[in-house]
């Protein structure tokens, strides 16, 4: 095969699954055939993502934090930068960047994988056929409570996230000794610009969506068996990465 | 009653289906027979619409499914009830849960009223004293008893049976096709079986279609299939010797019973 045609074969394979992941979220619009059946399923998704993410945000979080306290006092070695600075770089690393995308990225591998092997599953034990044959749009119910639980909880986690972080980063730096309790709060309060937080909080939708749509498109079209689920679920956390990270880029363009 | 006019299917440049046309007639249980590939699953999937037919017409109760409408066919949907090979049971409800299912999507039912109707299916399928275990701690005859019940629990017109007694030992396979002959005649459902099994073709066989390479080979009921000189059928059903045998002597002793004055 040359060249050409890898690339026509590669375009042809990218825009059929964009237009069959387009399709899919069309799908999503429908009424729902019982309102009570699907808030049921939005609550326990948001359980789900939210209760089931919460210890590795913490952990994340707080370390994200530590160490961004540990290396930014290592480098202003400087005695002309006062040591509020890190409290300041802290602040403004979290609520822009490590919060919403580190953040993020360990939440397309914990959450991404778990809802493309659930929905992957359902498709090879036949399960979607099931509901399709009750008469039930799979759509609509199994992959819309999902999102829409993600667009709520996920930009609630990274509020967590961002207060964890900065948490960590006082522990760190007040309990070594890099910089003192008053110039930590200093630092966190000077030149504070609100719309880093709202910005923070825009990453968080953009990649909650992200997240839970490719991860339910790759999980959804699974075809075969184990193996294919195993493949679906890589796949969707790959791709859940790397748009994650041009959506960053994207915003920041755009936004900053 | 299904009818099912000029269907064909093709995957690519495979053709799976074609030109297959019979009636699957109400209160009786209607089998799809045929080997491995034979075209069997995709011809039921075509009839409940998981999958599109290339050409040809299918029938509810003289009703176009083929190019009903979305609605009209989520509607047609709820009459439907199907029992999958793998059972589909959903993995994290319990047995209660998944037979609840289609009564909290489709019913205005109370809890109460839900209750009362799951206990008595769960009693129809012969499956009691279950109703708080997980798919998992089922062994394969429960699951499939469990399946029936959820496809049985909205009073479905259709009944569709994808190979249900896959994987289950001739006795279990017994159960399962009296449970599925008892509700299609207490109820009045028309029931489609795919399935591999002798004893549900000659037990329950009302009304059989034998499927060739994708082919309808040849049609008609349990009694009349003993005495069919279809080549391919009858490689099929008696492959081995002890079938033939038992065939042999069915038909001499059906002529013994003819010539007896």
């Amino acid at each position: 095969m040359t060249r050409t045609s890898t690339f026509e074969c590669s375009m042809i394979k990218f825009l059929e699954h964009f237009g069959s992941y387009l399709y899919m979220l069309k799908g999503m619009f429908t009424r729902p055939e019982n309102l009570r059946v699907y808030w049921k399923e939005f609550i326990h998704q948001c359980y789900d993502i939210g209760i089931g993410s919460i210890g590795i945000v913490f952990i994340i979080s707080l370390f994200l934090g530590a160490v961004t306290t540990v290396q930014t006092a290592y480098q202003l070695i400087s005695p002309l930068v006062q040591k509020y600075v890190i409290a300041q770089i802290i602040r403004d690393s979290t609520l822009l960047e490590l919060s919403p995308t580190v953040v993020c990225i360990v939440l397309a591998g914990v959450v991404g994988s778990k809802i493309a092997s659930e929905l992957g599953n359902m498709r090879v034990s036949e399960q979607i056929d099931a509901l399709e044959i009750m008469g039930i749009n799979t759509k609509t119910y199994l992959i819309a409570p999902k999102i829409v639980a993600a667009l709520l909880v996920i930009p609630c986690l990274i509020s967590i996230s961002m207060f964890l972080s900065i948490a960590g980063g006082y522990f760190a730096g007040t309990f070594t000794g890099i910089l003192s309790e008053q110039q930590f709060s200093q630092g966190l309060l000077k030149d504070f610009t609100t719309f880093n937080l709202t910005f923070g909080l825009i990453k968080a939708f953009t990649f909650a969506f992200i997240i839970t749509s490719i991860s339910a498109y790759f999980g959804y079209n699974v075809r075969g068996g184990a193996l294919e689920i195993g493949r679906a679920s890589t796949t969707s956390v790959v791709i859940s990465c790397i748009l994650i990270l041009f959506a960053d880029y994207g915003l920041a363009a755009l936004l900053l | 009653m299904i009818e099912i006019k000029h269907i064909k299917k093709s995957f690519s440049d495979k053709t799976v289906l074609q030109d297959i046309s019979c009636n699957m007639e109400s209160g009786k249980v209607n089998l799809i027979i045929g080997s491995s590939g034979s075209g069997k699953t995709v011809l039921m999937k075509c009839i409940v619409g998981l999958m599109n037919v290339d050409a040809g017409e299918i029938k509810y109760e003289g009703i176009d499914f083929v190019n009903m409408e979305e609605k009209d066919r989520k509607e047609l949907r709820t009459q439907i009830g199907m029992l999958f090979q793998g059972s589909a049971l959903f993995d994290s409800m319990t047995v209660e849960q998944n037979v609840m299912f289609p009564l909290d999507m489709f019913t205005k039912m109370n809890f109460s009223e839900k209750k009362k109707r799951i206990n008595a299916v769960l009693d129809e399928v012969n499956l009691k004293d279950s109703n708080n275990k997980f798919p998992a701690a089922l062994s394969g005859g429960m699951k499939k008893r469990v399946a029936l019940a959820r496809a049985i629990v909205l009073n479905p017109k259709y009944l569709f049976c994808d190979e249900p007694n896959s994987g289950l030992d001739p006795q279990t396979s017994l159960v399962i096709d009296k449970l599925i002959m008892q509700i299609t005649k207490e109820y009045n459902i028309t029931t489609i079986i795919n399935t591999h099994d002798m004893n549900t073709v000659m037990e329950s066989g009302d009304h059989i279609v034998y499927l060739h390479q994708g082919k309808k080979q040849w049609e008609g009921t349990n009694k009349e299939i003993i005495y069919s000189q279809d080549t391919y059928l009858n490689d099929f059903i008696f492959a081995s010797e002890f079938l033939q045998s038992a065939k042999q002597m069915k038909i001499q002793y059906a002529n013994a019973k003819t010539n007896t004055p």
